[in-house]
């Protein structure tokens, strides 16, 4: 497997810059002789499929949904980074990549990063200028706030529906392609296999949702932008359709997968409540603003949260970190709550959340300053509990939201597949081992329209043009093997439903590759995976046909892929020794309980390489080279 | 709890429609109207029997996925919510409910409540976008909107292309969600020079794909989950007759 | 008139038709009410109105032809109000081919939801109006040049002062919508279309009471 990271060296602030002028150019006239396929609409699917449309070349766009709108991008609540310094408040480029290193427990690409921050300048005008109707003061110039703990304002927000609006943008840049004829879009088509010729990505076989019709696409390049993988956890605040498949069959195609063990828990969403419980809905971090995180002193107490007297509330965060109080980042508060919780101290259904209380913060301010900033949220509480946050504590645990690790690209976001490349949260990405908040849009929207619409011009241009067509025996091949395994689910014909095996899988991985892993757990996981995956494949039960419409059939086909990754991501957690960011070792910590990093022998990006489903894959070490960003020990006490 | 369900299963397109019937056992009232409907479901599998298609993703209510007329009324009887934010503390023990897609000719039935709402992309590729090259922007700052105008836009903006306004107007209208997008893109100065093409355009598009029009009748804003107001029609009105008559 | 005729084809375009002759239509209610509140003045008063009517416009007018004028706008006006009507209701139709199990009314009003049936009604009423007080041949004693004669006479009549009543209150609710939508067609509405609401519901009852008026008067003894 090769591995070439094309990355520039000479000072940092003109990396970019100077990478830009070396690659080469595709001529204009000749633009229009290639085919890309982009896989996803989400902010990088949508912003790429959109620039490289206009820029000429012939695009074909696909997405599962019935509409490139719908994709999980939309869900974003807080808002998007860019270090425009518009409050005048210190903020800089070099200050936004720093605090994204850091912020990432040092474990992402200095470049990389660098380019995220100089682009965030971009995105920002360019979405204003699509009409991306962002937060405005009295002058009418654009609002900022400061989010996640960031010392400076640097986030633009939509109300708390800032992935929504600038989906929209790209999303009816997308259509205004369509109309234009440069970009083709297929909805309610999944990609189900990738087609390699000669060592190139040179197209994929994809199911007709609605058909149920297998059929293949050609294409000079490849781009994937298909998101995340939480799912694997079954309960996370991914949208339902969020999946692993595309990324995985391209990993099973020669496509290393950088850090899988790298997830991010988001710490404050409503607890599940039920066995029957479908996904987790995230509440917006800014309630930490105002609220105070507690749980009972005492383990077992069963008296109503509001009942519990002052002195039998122990205010965990505030307790322990006092300078950063329930402001601690994402990580460290999950995992606090996951202590409480395992204590027996939550509160509520089988004690499963800890509260998050604005009893203080309704005396202080007012019930109406508390329902201006937070009514909304307060509403979408009371609508999924039934209960009323202005009178009982709200309950909140940690659940999986986002995640680092994805399919390894070099700077160009290429993956190690040659013309296959990388978008959004599906790379392995610029956020290391942990993302900042309002950063996802930021890179989604950076690789889309600034990055990949030059990089793969690279590509392109070095590459002898070959005219590749379906009828090419890989295809073939390719396609058999995928009408083989669609049917291979429908014949097994067991008892039991796609979601039961799912909801097993993700109960077994959150326990022991969650919040909190440790060397047994991982090996435990990594024994029971394979045993698991055995009895989906003998008693998973897809009613209907192939042929038509099947919701059943489409799931079934993306947990088969849970199954298989899953395993990956347990053995890196097993060998990634050291804690860092959203990935918590257990044996790893400091005595006052924190994640300790090993950079002596962890500062490295583990890539995976795939020898076949049950077979060890083969671990390349890329080292990371901090030149700018001192490695230190993040404190919040 | 216990609900007797009532849905609309249709095999395809052309196939015949009919309601069947179904009891959902131990609802729990924390449960969303999805996950009584998983649970439906994973009974109707593990008896091999086909489960009730119906759209979902997000689960938040921000995708615009979902969608199902509960007794009459699009996304159910609670306002300004979409139905996977349904929870079925919102019925009774022994309810009896009926649940059938949208109802437009505009939008034809895939399977059971699964429905083609493609006629809804087709209008904004017709002009629902302010053309702008990647990488051609001015900066952020250089075109400065008065707070009113931007706060006014998002309410536009909010729109999340479900289709319920389709689903209850009394004539399958699509004017809201048309008028959403005119509204939120033409009220910003960014949306200005293709203002009058952008309006004639789309309420073209629209027209071509089988929707009916408006009367005013205000069901719209009242099945919208984004409550998106009727005033947006009447702004796309003038739009329209200033830009057919004085354009 | 071709950017009329291209505003015409689309179903926005036939509302604004709709809109525009609508209040026409309207403003002629508005008028002829307060032409018939002169009834309460007496004879003479309505009578000479009545002449007035005919004279207007003289001498540069010759007798009736100002009426004949507004006779014809209002004829064209409600050709075309009844024709867009039409083609907009067909459109409607089409467009949901498989109707609801039980369709719910959200927030239409009773208004709303009659004004097609409303207008049918009204249409009719109209024909009966001018064969009752116009031409007279609905009429049990007409005497032509005596309106206000014929109106007292018509109205002594319990059948024709009660369908008169009934029509009023079809009328009061096509206006009710018809004012506020055709506000509302015209962009007039840029925000807070609940105040124009609210003003429309507001003249119609003013209208509906002051017609209705008219043949209670009579009955009771008021007007002779």
């Amino acid at each position: 497997m090769e591995f070439n990271s094309r990355v520039p060296s000479g000072p940092i602030e003109n990396r970019w810059e100077n990478h830009r002028f070396e690659m080469k150019l595709v001529n204009p006239a000749n633009k229009r002789k290639y085919d890309i396929i982009v896989v996803g609409s989400g902010l990088a699917g949508a912003s790429a499929a959109a620039t490289l449309g206009e820029l000429g070349y012939n695009v074909k766009c696909f997405c599962f949904q019935d509409s490139a709108r719908r994709a999980h991008s939309i869900a974003a609540q807080g808002g998007i980074n860019a270090a425009k310094n518009y409050q005048n408040d210190g903020d800089s480029i070099y200050r936004l990549f720093y605090d994204t290193i850091k912020g990432g427990d040092f474990r992402s690409r200095e470049s990389n990063v660098y380019r995220l921050a100089e682009i965030s300048l971009n995105i920002i005008d360019q979405c204003v200028a699509q009409g991306v109707p962002f937060a405005r003061e009295y002058g009418g110039l654009l609002a900022n706030r400061s989010f996640g703990g960031a010392q400076v304002s640097r986030t633009f927000y939509a109300r708390g529906q800032t992935g929504q609006q600038l989906l929209l943008g790209a999303y009816q840049a997308l259509q205004r392609q369509v109309a234009a004829g440069r970009v083709e879009m297929f909805t309610r088509t999944e990609m189900l296999d990738l087609v390699i010729v000669d060592g190139h990505a040179r197209g994929m076989v994809v199911r007709d949702l609605v058909t149920g019709e297998i059929h293949s696409v050609a294409a000079h390049a490849l781009v994937l932008a298909t998101g995340g993988y939480s799912n694997v956890f079954f309960l996370s605040t991914n949208a339902k359709g969020c999946n692993v498949t595309a990324t995985w069959r391209a990993h099973k195609r020669g496509a290393a997968f950088a850090n899988p063990c790298f997830t991010q828990i988001h710490p404050t969403c409503i607890p599940q409540a039920g066995e029957y419980q479908s996904k987790l809905t995230l509440m917006s971090e800014s309630l930490r603003n105002d609220g105070r995180i507690w749980v009972p002193k005492k383990a077992g107490d069963s008296r109503r949260p509001k009942d519990i007297p002052e002195e039998d509330r122990d205010y965990y965060l505030e307790r322990i970190y006092p300078s950063f109080g329930n402001l601690t980042p994402r990580d460290v508060a999950s995992r606090r709550a996951k202590e409480a919780v395992d204590a027996g101290r939550g509160v509520g259904e089988n004690r499963g959340g800890v509260c998050l209380d604005f009893r203080d913060a309704i005396q202080r301010l007012g019930q109406s300053v508390i329902t201006e900033r937070y009514g909304n949220l307060f509403d979408m509480y009371q609508q999924i509990t039934g209960e009323n946050p202005y009178e009982i504590p709200m309950r909140i645990y940690p659940a999986p939201h986002y995640t680092m690790g994805g399919l390894w690209v070099d700077y160009n976001l290429m993956s190690t597949i040659p013309g296959l490349h990388v978008i959004g949260e599906a790379n392995f990405s610029d956020h290391g081992a942990n993302r900042l908040g309002a950063s996802a849009l930021m890179q989604g929207l950076a690789d889309g329209y600034f990055i990949l619409p030059y990089t793969i011009a690279d590509y392109l241009a070095r590459t002898e043009e070959t005219a590749v067509d379906t009828d090419h025996p890989a295809f073939k091949r390719t396609e058999q093997e995928v009408r083989e395994r669609v049917q291979r689910l429908l014949n097994v014909n067991g008892t039991r439903s796609v979601d039961s095996f799912h909801r097993k899988l993700g109960e077994l991985l959150w326990n022991q590759c969650g919040m909190a892993r440790d060397a047994s757990g991982l090996q435990d996981a990594l024994a029971k995976i394979p045993e698991m995956r055995e009895e989906f494949w003998n008693d998973l039960l897809v009613s209907g046909a192939g042929k038509e419409f099947n919701q059943e059939l489409e799931k079934a086909g993306r947990v088969a892929d849970f199954f298989e990754f899953a395993e990956l991501m347990c053995r890196d957690a097993l060998d990634r020794e050291e804690s860092c960011g959203g990935h918590f070792r257990v044996e790893h910590q400091t005595e006052e309980g924190e994640a300790k990093r090993d950079d002596e022998n962890f500062a490295h990006v583990s890539a995976w390489e795939f020898t076949g489903v049950g077979h060890e894959p083969v671990l390349h070490k890329k080292p990371l080279e901090f030149e700018y960003v001192n490695l230190t020990q993040r404190s919040y006490k | 709890m216990q609900i007797t369900l009532n849905v609309w299963r249709q095999a395809g397109p052309r196939a015949l429609g009919r309601f069947e019937r179904y009891t959902a056992k131990d609802v729990s009232p924390h449960m969303s109207f999805l996950e009584m409907l998983d649970v439906v479901n994973e009974e109707l599998i593990e008896a091999g029997k086909d489960p009730i298609a119906f759209e979902h993703d997000c689960r938040e209510g921000i995708c615009g996925s979902c969608g199902m007329v509960i007794n009459g009324v699009p996304h159910g009887p609670k306002p300004a919510i979409t139905v996977c934010q349904l929870h079925m503390r919102s019925f009774n023990d022994g309810d009896e409910v009926w649940i059938e897609p949208w109802r437009a000719k505009a939008f034809p039935v895939i399977r059971d409540l699964v429905i083609d709402r493609s006629a809804l992309d087709r209008i904004i590729e017709a002009g629902g976008y302010i053309s702008v090259r990647s990488g051609s922007a001015p900066d952020a700052n250089a075109i400065a909107v008065p707070k009113s105008i931007a706060d006014t836009s998002m309410d536009a903006a909010a729109c999340i292309g479900c289709g319920a306004c389709v689903a209850a107007c009394p004539n399958a209208s699509a004017m809201l969600f048309t008028a959403a997008k005119v509204a939120h893109l033409s009220k910003l100065p960014q949306g200005q020079p293709e203002r009058q093409q952008r309006v004639l355009n789309m309420v073209e598009q629209m027209e071509s794909e089988s929707f009916g029009y408006c009367t005013n009748h205000g069901a719209c804003q009242t099945a919208c989950p984004k409550e998106i107001s009727i005033d947006f029609i009447a702004y796309l009105n003038r739009e329209l007759l200033t830009a057919t008559l004085l354009g | 008139m071709g950017r009329i005729l291209r505003l015409y084809r689309s179903s926005v375009g036939k509302k604004a038709v709709m809109g525009v002759t609508g209040l026409l239509l309207f403003g002629f209610v508005v008028v002829h009410l307060a032409g018939n509140l002169k009834v309460y003045l007496g004879p003479a008063s309505f009578n000479s109105y009545a002449e007035f009517l005919r004279e207007v416009g003289a001498p540069v007018f010759g007798h009736s032809e100002i009426l004949w004028i507004g006779r014809s706008v209002l004829l064209v006006a409600l050709v075309l109000h009844v024709a867009a009507a039409i083609q907009l209701w067909l459109m409607a139709r089409a467009a949901r081919p498989v109707n609801y199990r039980r369709p719910v009314h959200l927030e239409d009003t009773y208004a709303s939801r009659t004004m097609r049936w409303g207008g049918a009604i009204i249409f009719a009423f109209v024909l009966y109006h001018l064969m009752h007080l116009t031409w007279g041949n609905a009429h049990p004693a007409f005497v032509p040049g005596d309106p206000y004669h014929n109106l007292v006479r018509g109205f002594q009549s319990l059948g024709a002062s009660a369908a008169y009543i009934v029509a009023m209150i079809v009328v009061g609710f096509h206006i009710y919508h018809g004012v506020w939508s055709s506000l509302q067609t015209l962009g007039v509405n840029q925000e807070n279309h609940e105040r124009w609401r609210r003003l429309s519901a507001f003249i119609a009852a003013a209208i509906v009471i002051g017609n209705i008026s008219i043949p209670v008067a009579v009955l009771t003894g008021i007007v002779q």
